[in-house]
Formats: structure tokens, sequence, C-alpha cells
């Protein structure tokens, strides 16, 4: 199968696609880094895409979906079709390394591998580990509200989940 | 009076809806507070709980939409009609969550009688009769359990907290605690046969559950002869309700099919 521009259809071809979409409220990190693509087909009638939802509420999954179909489209994917997997449950396990690290960079501190301390393991701004919880619930769904008790700076940290 | 909505008699459906129903019903209650919170911290983390409730609804009832219109082909029903287009009697939501949202005890109060029940309902319909409803409870447990950590905490917070704060809880325990009876009460559309957990047997378990937060949080449990009110599940709703829907479903009534 081929675009209408004439490029071969492959799972490469796709994913790529799917890595420059960002994530609309942490711009910093793709789809494809915080781990909700399952699996792309490719038959012959058209391309799936298997994705997870982070939290069910999450008003960035409508938006993501959205983003998913118009990348597919301006690349000339004509037949795209979007398929939801609820179970397994989503888990910030399946965030890349490079999704973490560039969480990192971005001021928000990284989920810790499920099972370790469900604690920011340092502020993400001068990097001390006095940190202290502010509100379980922060800016969005999947975030935790922190403050460094040593720069004094607030900051957001990604739930292990 | 009734809609094309009572028609879908399939058990399943009707389960699907009682659930999507009380997860609606108290995501728009939780939403009054929106901007009201006590502080910003707690109005967030309510809102927050507000959107897991509302995005578990519409992931049940986008599956009993998908059912129903297997065996209606011509019934086009969505997420959103069920949700809007409905009348009251339809709505099969536990009447706890539709009572008004009152001081921030009555608030929390609920939440954590909600939150626990709704934990140990989930954690049975992980095994319960339906595939794709345990993978909506799976999704959705990750996030109950948030709601029963942060609901208790506050239980605690302010039965243990300041004479003001504890008698609020204690005026918000005796005017919810006739409310709960009706969650392990089977409807017909709820029985063993039809969900495969039997519903009643979790009452004993939520109530270990929660008195354990009540006496640590110095609050008397209510006594077991109290009056019960029931009927949500069937949809005989208590005054408040007709005031909600008109609230909930006034956009789509008014410019039916509204987009955005």
């Amino acid at each position: 199968m081929k675009t209408t521009s004439g490029h071969i259809i492959n799972e490469a071809f796709v994913l790529d696609l799917l890595a420059k979409i960002p994530d609309p409220e942490i711009p910093v990190i793709s789809i494809i880094e915080l781990g909700i693509v399952r699996d792309v087909l490719i038959q012959n009638n058209g391309v799936t895409v298997k994705y997870t939802p982070t939290y069910s509420g999450c008003p960035a999954m409508d938006m993501i979906s959205m983003q998913i179909k118009l990348a597919l489209k301006e690349a000339g994917i004509e037949n795209a079709k979007l398929e939801q997997v609820l179970s397994p449950a989503w888990t910030t396990e399946w965030m890349t390394e490079t999704g973490k690290r560039k969480l990192e960079q971005y001021g928000i501190a990284p989920p810790n591998p499920i099972g370790d301390s469900d604690k920011p393991r340092c502020c993400p701004h001068c990097g001390s580990i006095n940190t202290q919880l502010l509100s379980q619930f922060g800016s969005t769904s999947c975030k935790a509200l922190y403050q460094c008790l040593s720069c004094k700076e607030p900051f957001e940290y990604f739930k292990c989940h | 009076m009734t809609s094309k909505h009572s028609s879908y008699k399939e058990p399943l459906i009707q389960y699907l809806v009682f659930l999507a129903d009380t997860n609606l019903i108290l995501s728009q209650r939780n939403s009054e507070w929106c901007g009201h919170g006590p502080v910003l911290e707690q109005d967030i983390a309510i809102t927050n709980i507000t959107l897991d409730l509302l995005g578990q609804a519409r992931l049940l009832y986008q599956y009993a939409a998908e059912l129903i219109n297997k065996e209606n082909p011509s019934a086009n029903e969505t997420e959103d009609t069920l949700a809007y287009h409905r009348l009251e009697r339809e709505y099969k939501n536990l009447l706890l969550t539709e009572l008004p949202k009152g001081d921030w005890a009555v608030t929390i109060l609920r939440q954590f009688l909600y939150s626990v029940y709704q934990q140990l309902l989930y954690t049975e319909l992980l095994n319960g009769k339906d595939k794709h409803l345990a993978a909506i409870a799976e999704k959705s447990l990750k996030e109950t359990h948030y709601h029963v950590k942060w609901s208790s905490e506050w239980v605690l917070r302010l039965g243990d907290g300041t004479p003001e704060s504890h008698a609020r809880m204690e005026n918000a325990l005796l005017s919810l605690w006739m409310y709960t009876d009706e969650m392990f009460i089977a409807a017909a559309y709820e029985d063993k046969s039809i969900t495969g957990i039997a519903v009643t047997e979790l009452k004993k378990e939520w109530l270990t559950r929660v008195s354990a937060i009540l006496q640590e949080a110095t609050l008397a449990v209510p006594s077991d002869d109290l009056f019960m009110q029931t009927g949500g599940k069937t949809g005989v709703h208590t005054e408040h309700m007709g005031y909600i829907l008109a609230d909930l479903q006034y956009l789509q009534r008014t410019y039916p099919g509204a987009n955005w």
C-alpha cells in the first residue's frame, strides 16, 4: 500500500509520523515517548493505530486522536482508523527513557519505576532531594504538585500510575 | 412519560447505564465546586476527581451505545444521546450522587462513601462476566485508588479537626447515611447471573473499611436500624434530580446536536 504521493506505507513510516505528534498538555514529549501507542496495523484497506488512554477523563485524549488522524491524512494515508485499547491499562512504565529525560529538562519530575517510592527522585530545578507533597492532584490528571524545600520552587511530578 | 431509551431492556445495557449515570451525576455535582473550592489545591483536586468520573462514565456510555446499536441498528445512540437525551425516570444513578453538594463536609463524605464502594465493586468487575466491562473497571480502578486516598485523608482532617469541622461532618453523616444501603441492594439488571457479582456481599467489607476511617476520625458510625431510602437504581429519584438535569441537558435540549 502507498500514500497518495506514492510513499510506501509500512509500520516504520507510520511510527515516524506518530513520533512527531506532541502531547497537547506536555508538548516536549511525543505520544510515542508518552507510551500510549500500542500497535500499528497495516492492512490492504488502510492503517489502524491502537492506543491506550492515560486517564479516562483526560481531555487531551480527544485532541490526540484528532491529531493522529490529521497527521496520517496529511501524509497521504486515506483510510486511517483508531482503536482504543483499555486493557492492560496504561502505566507510566511505558513511558520511554528519552521521554522521562525530556520531562525533567522541561521542569516536570518524571515518574519513578513502579514499586519504587511514589515520590519524585529530586527537584527538577535544583536537584535537591528535600521535597514535599503539596497536593496529590495537579494541573492535569497525570501530575501531582510538589515543592522543593531547598530552592523553594514549586514543581510538578508525573505520578507513577 | 418515557422516551425510546426505555425500550432497551437488555440487562447488561441497563447495568452499564446504571454505572455510567452514577458517575455522570456525581461528576456533575462535584463540578459545582470548580472555581469555588476552599483552597486552590483542593479546588483542583475535586475537579480532577470529577474529570476521572466523567471519563469513566464516557467509556461506559460508549460501550452501552455500541451494544444498543448492535441490537437496533437504527437506534443511532452515542455517549452523548445517552447522557443528554433521556428523561428523569430513565436515569439509574444512586440517589446518593444526586443530593446537593452541601458544604465541603458533605462533598468529602459523599466522595468517600462512594469511592470506597466503587473500589470494591470495580475490583469485583475485573473478574465479572463481561470482558469489556472488566477492561473499563481495570482502567478506572487506578484512578479510584487516588479518590479513596484523598477523601479518606479529608474525612480524618475534618472529623478529627476543630469542633466546627467535626460538627459539620456529623451533620453530613446524618444526612447521607440513609442513602448508602441502596448501593448493596441489587436491581433486577444487577443480578449475579448477569454481572457475575453479588453486590449484597460487598456491604460487609464496605462497612469495615468505612467504619475504620470514621472511627479514626472520631466520628460515630450510624446505627444499622436507621431508615434507608432507595429508588435511584430503578429511576425513582429525589426532588433534586430534575434541577440537575435542567442544568446538564439545557444546551442539548435548546440546540439539539450542538457541537464544538
